[in-house]
């Protein structure tokens, strides 16, 4: 309808041949993008017929920064229109959505930069617009204040905006990231969260090797596999996903083992049709169960893939290790494991997620087991990443002990964040996505729906910035009465960043008979520990050769 | 999962459709199927009136857009297979453009020019930063007093638009005195960490420097210019930048990490300059025989440690090069030394390098093998670098915990290690068992027949 001929992605060089009138540069808001665009501009052939026109829309805002680049680059000018998309929050799923701000936590936390939270604010607005203004909000965190008041304030500053919607959510929760900075540096071991973990899942989609992939048609000699990684979509509208995403990875075989009889026994149906009226109706069924057979073996190709990787001896001992940190055992010395890894020169940011977890466990590290740690790190690793050890001391992840005090037994306790008993096939409790360690993120969230916060009060006091509660006026009428039996509706925004396996958790809390709450998510971005911890390090130069 | 491919390859058979994986479905234009070209020109099917009456032409070479058939129905893949129709169709939609009747789907990019432009000189402070984040360009120019510039920065930082809060700060950089700026900002926590922020993206490192240093925040003001060795590629340039660095207000083991950092550089060029030398002189042995990858500059220290040992294991503690020169400048522990000099020797095939290193004299003068890290490690290194039987078997049998000695030595096949630990073990059972592992007539097999008979 609006005559897009093409779509391109963003890349330096020449603009591809199109013949078009206008290029709109669709861009989030940063400098290395204005680069490539100030790249595609200056290269265009200006003698060429007819002459096409630049425009740059900015998602979801224009910044003044990026034009004041683009102007001292010369090439401001060329641009007709240069507008706004207000895209805050990004639908996902049913129950998640995201802004992809994948800068959010560092310029929260160490640049005091709180754009990204006017955004978490705008793009709750928009929401309320939506589907009603939400009554109650909770919040935990420095900047779950500010979103909070930034949307009281907005609310006043825009009194149009009552609407006569009957309000979906009966509660918004805001977390901020470092409330929790544990969760995020574990590994996940949920199915969806193991994906991610090894693969990366980007915008719902998954690239994996395709040797697994290749169909053994029989009669067909040695077919070339093919080179192209094998994408994969990934959401709840694919059936048996949405079934095995948010379990325990060791649950999952028996799930597709089930599937597999049951996809089995339709298929042999076609024996049994005799009658016309039969085959027509397994006819009709046969895109269904094709659908479901592919499904299936994708998803038995991706879970032979992962489970390479968790029968792994290395894989085993880092888990290990995690656990051993996350009940509280020895997170006050030097670990051999993280020792020999460093010697053997593994991943940097495989060691800097296990030393900060052991910080994180320990309320910071005794100063003579940071200092070695860092010295053996600068060592193997190089002196620039000084830099990098200092973002994380600023973030709070890596950092010297300095009441001489350890707060995390007793939270671990009070919040009984470990569970020994865990049931990772039939699970009964939040902490099977951790094989024994329940989100704290999600505990909290779980505590304030039953029985409420006022019963963890000095637990909550230990965890950095503020916990408050708001109530927002709605219009005499819309107050609804829940029925006896409905479940509330609880929108929880982690402001930094949230994981797979806290979104299973929360999901798993959902579907649990009298819980009495459901939950829908909202984050800054989609993450895991090696992404969260990429993002604070440093951009290092690469190597000189 | 076993279960789970096994039904999923034998419905392969019955299921005999072409599978997703390796077809792609492609419309009669070119365009793969669910393409976004090929669903824009589905969806451009639908508009039939207007742009009949033109002339058909086919392919167009050098433009993506290939004629496309107009289809009836939009979506269905058996429209797909029906062949070319009739019906028109055209070379471009650019020129359907021109088509007035087409002219009300092009979108609406003009704006009245009065939404841009703020022509009033009148807007508040507050008003002004209102303005602002509603997106709207407003000249700043007319706040001229410091109070009044004070007020519009307090008011957009209570906006919380970084935006607007950016803006501000632009005009106040260029319109106030340093002096006043940094002391304003200093009271102005948010707006302090903007300007800092921005100073750091758009790389003004000086006045970055400079604000920084006004505030006493001492410690990132050393981290800040440190970070800026990144950017400079001379190693010689790189090298006076560090040494410049040593002074700056670091914490106090930053400072150590630092002096290391130019200390290491310093090193590593004397040695690349010398290895070069000695490569392309073509006299020495080793650098013939393995000849250099890479060079060593601004490379880790353990890395530098490795190629020293490799290249240079030799020397006396006196040169720059040796590795006992490097363990003492830099206070590498035993524990990293150790593992470092075996990787580099293993690798060189050097065993009695490797023996040597482990080896102490006791004060009655006997010999006693040590190590520092656990024996099994040692092993570990050795077997990665293809050591002979003989060599591994030595340090298979210094493994402490009997367990992992037993599964490494069977593991690698050190039988005399096996024989020897189920002898101490008094394991008749495992012992005979063992036999089958060795060759038959071996000494091996004999040790086992002589120990079983006593």
């Amino acid at each position: 309808e609006h005559e897009v001929e093409k779509m391109f992605t963003l890349k330096p060089g020449r603009l591809p041949q199109a013949d078009v009138k206008n290029i709109i540069f669709f861009v989030r808001p940063k400098l290395e993008l204005m680069d490539i665009i100030t790249d595609n501009v200056l290269r265009e052939d200006r003698g060429r017929s007819p002459q096409r026109d630049f425009h740059i829309l900015f998602v979801p805002r224009r910044s003044l920064l990026c034009e004041q680049w683009l102007k001292e680059q010369g090439v401001l000018g060329s641009f007709i229109h240069r507008e706004q998309y207000s895209l805050d929050l990004i639908p996902f799923d049913g129950d998640l959505l995201s802004m992809e701000s994948e800068n959010a936590f560092k310029e929260c936390y160490l640049e005091s930069d709180q754009t990204s939270l006017y955004h978490a604010a705008k793009g709750l607005m928009t929401l309320q617009a939506l589907y009603g203004t939400i009554p109650q909000i909770f919040g935990k965190g420095e900047c779950a204040r500010h979103v909070a008041n930034m949307m009281i304030r907005m609310k006043r500053e825009f009194p149009g905006s009552q609407n006569s919607i009957f309000p979906v959510f009966d509660t918004l929760l805001l977390l901020d990231r470092n409330v929790d900075l544990l969760t995020p540096l574990a590994t996940q071991l949920t199915y969806e969260g193991l994906i991610d973990e090894i693969y990366g899942i980007q915008n719902t989609y998954v690239k994996l090797p395709p040797e697994k992939f290749a169909p053994k048609k029989q009669g067909e000699g040695g077919k070339d596999l093919p080179t192209e990684p094998k994408k994969l979509q990934l959401n709840s509208a694919e059936e048996l996903y949405a079934e095995i995403r948010d379990k325990n990875f060791n649950a999952v075989g028996s799930v597709l083992s089930k599937k597999a009889k049951i996809i089995s026994a339709a298929f042999e149906e076609r024996h049994h049709a005799k009658t016309v009226g039969e085959i027509k109706q397994f006819v009709s069924q046969l895109p269904h169960m094709q659908a479901a057979r592919s499904s299936l073996a994708n998803h038995t190709s991706i879970a032979e893939l992962i489970k390479d990787i968790t029968t792994s001896e290395d894989f085993f001992d880092n888990l290990t290790v995690e656990q051993e940190f996350m009940s509280g055992i020895d997170t006050d010395k030097v670990n051999n494991y993280i020792e020999d890894c460093i010697a053997q020169k593994h991943p940097l940011i495989k060691i800097l997620r296990l030393v900060c977890l052991q910080s994180v466990c320990n309320s910071g590290l005794k100063q003579k087991v940071l200092d070695h740690y860092k010295r053996e790190i600068l060592q193997t690793y190089g002196y620039e990443h000084i830099l990098t050890l200092n973002n994380l001391e600023k973030a709070g992840l890596l950092k010297p002990q300095t009441s001489g005090r350890n707060n995390y037994p007793t939270i671990r306790k009070t919040l009984r964040l470990w569970m020994d008993d865990v049931n990772e096939q039939n699970p009964n409790d939040i902490s099977y996505v951790y094989s024994g360690y329940a989100p704290l993120s999600v505990r909290l969230a779980q505590l304030l729906a039953r029985p409420g916060w006022r019963s963890i009060e000095e637990v909550l006091k230990m965890l950095p910035g503020p916990h408050f509660e708001e109530r927002q006026q709605l219009p005499t009428g819309l107050q609804k009465k829940r029925q006896h039996g409905e479940n509330r509706v609880t929108l929880v925004f982690f402001l930094g960043g949230v994981t797979y396996a806290e979104i299973a958790a929360l999901r798993f809390l959902s579907q649990m008979e009298d819980g009495g709450t459901e939950y829908v998510i909202a984050t800054t971005k989609l993450i895991n520990g090696t992404s969260w911890i990429k993002s604070l390090m440093e951009k290092l130069e690469p190597a000189p050769f | 999962l076993k279960e789970s491919k096994r039904a999923v390859n034998s419905l392969r058979d019955i299921v005999d459709d072409d599978d997703d994986d390796d077809l792609e479905r492609v419309s009669w234009s070119g365009e793969p199927v669910g393409s976004i070209s090929w669903s824009i020109k589905e969806t451009a099917s639908s508009r039939t009136s207007s742009l009949e009456g033109r002339d058909s032409s086919l392919q167009k070479g050098s433009s993506s857009y290939a004629a496309f058939p107009k289809q009836v129905s939009s979506y269905s893949l058996s429209s797909l297979f029906k062949g070319r129709n009739k019906l028109p169709s055209f070379q471009c939609l650019s020129d359907a453009l021109s088509d007035t009747g087409v002219k009300n789907y092009a979108p609406e990019l003009r704006r009245p020019k009065a939404e841009y432009k703020d022509y009033s000189s009148d807007w508040s402070p507050k008003d002004t930063v209102r303005r602002m984040q509603r997106g709207k360009v407003c000249s700043l120019e007319r706040f001229r007093s410091l109070q009044d510039k004070l007020v519009l920065l307090d008011e957009a930082v209570a906006g919380h638009d970084g935006n607007v809060i950016t803006a501000v700060l632009i005009f106040l950089k260029r319109t106030l005195r340093r002096e006043i700026l940094f002391r304003e900002l200093e009271v102005r926590q948010v707006a302090l960490c903007h300007l800092i922020h921005f100073l750091k993206e758009t790389g003004e490192q000086k006045l970055l420097l400079d604000l920084l240093r006004f505030l006493d925040r001492t410690e990132e003001v050393a981290l800040s210019q440190y970070r800026e060795h990144l950017n400079i590629q001379d190693v010689e340039k790189r090298r006076e930048f560090l040494k410049g660095c040593i002074g700056l207000p670091f914490s106090a083991e930053d400072t150590s990490h630092i002096q290391d950092h130019y200390t290491l550089l310093e090193r590593q060029i004397i040695i690349e300059a010398n290895d070069r030398h000695l490569e392309t002189a073509g006299q020495s042995e080793i650098f013939r025989k393995y000849p250099r990858k890479a060079s060593i500059l601004n490379m880790p220290l353990v890395t530098t440690l490795f190629y020293s040992c490799f290249y240079h294991y030799t020397e006396a503690e006196g040169t720059f090069s040796s590795p006992t020169n490097l363990k003492k400048t830099f206070k590498i522990p035993d524990k990293q030394y150790v593992l470092t000099a075996l990787a580099a020797r293993a690798k060189l095939r050097a065993w009695d390098d490797v023996d040597a290193l482990f080896t102490t004299k006791n004060w009655l003068g006997y010999t006693k093998k040590k190590a520092p890290i656990g024996f099994h490690r040692v092993v570990e290194i050795l077997q990665r670098n293809n050591a002979p039987v003989q060599v591994l078997q030595e340090y298979v049998r210094l493994v402490e915990d009997v367990e992992t000695r037993l599964n490494l030595a069977t593991k690698y096949k050190c039988h005399d290690v096996v024989i020897e630990t189920y002898r101490d073990l008094k394991d008749r059972i495992q012992l005979t068992a063992y036999k089958c592992k060795v060759e038959r007539g071996s000494a091996e097999e004999e040790k086992i027949n002589s120990i079983l008979s006593n």
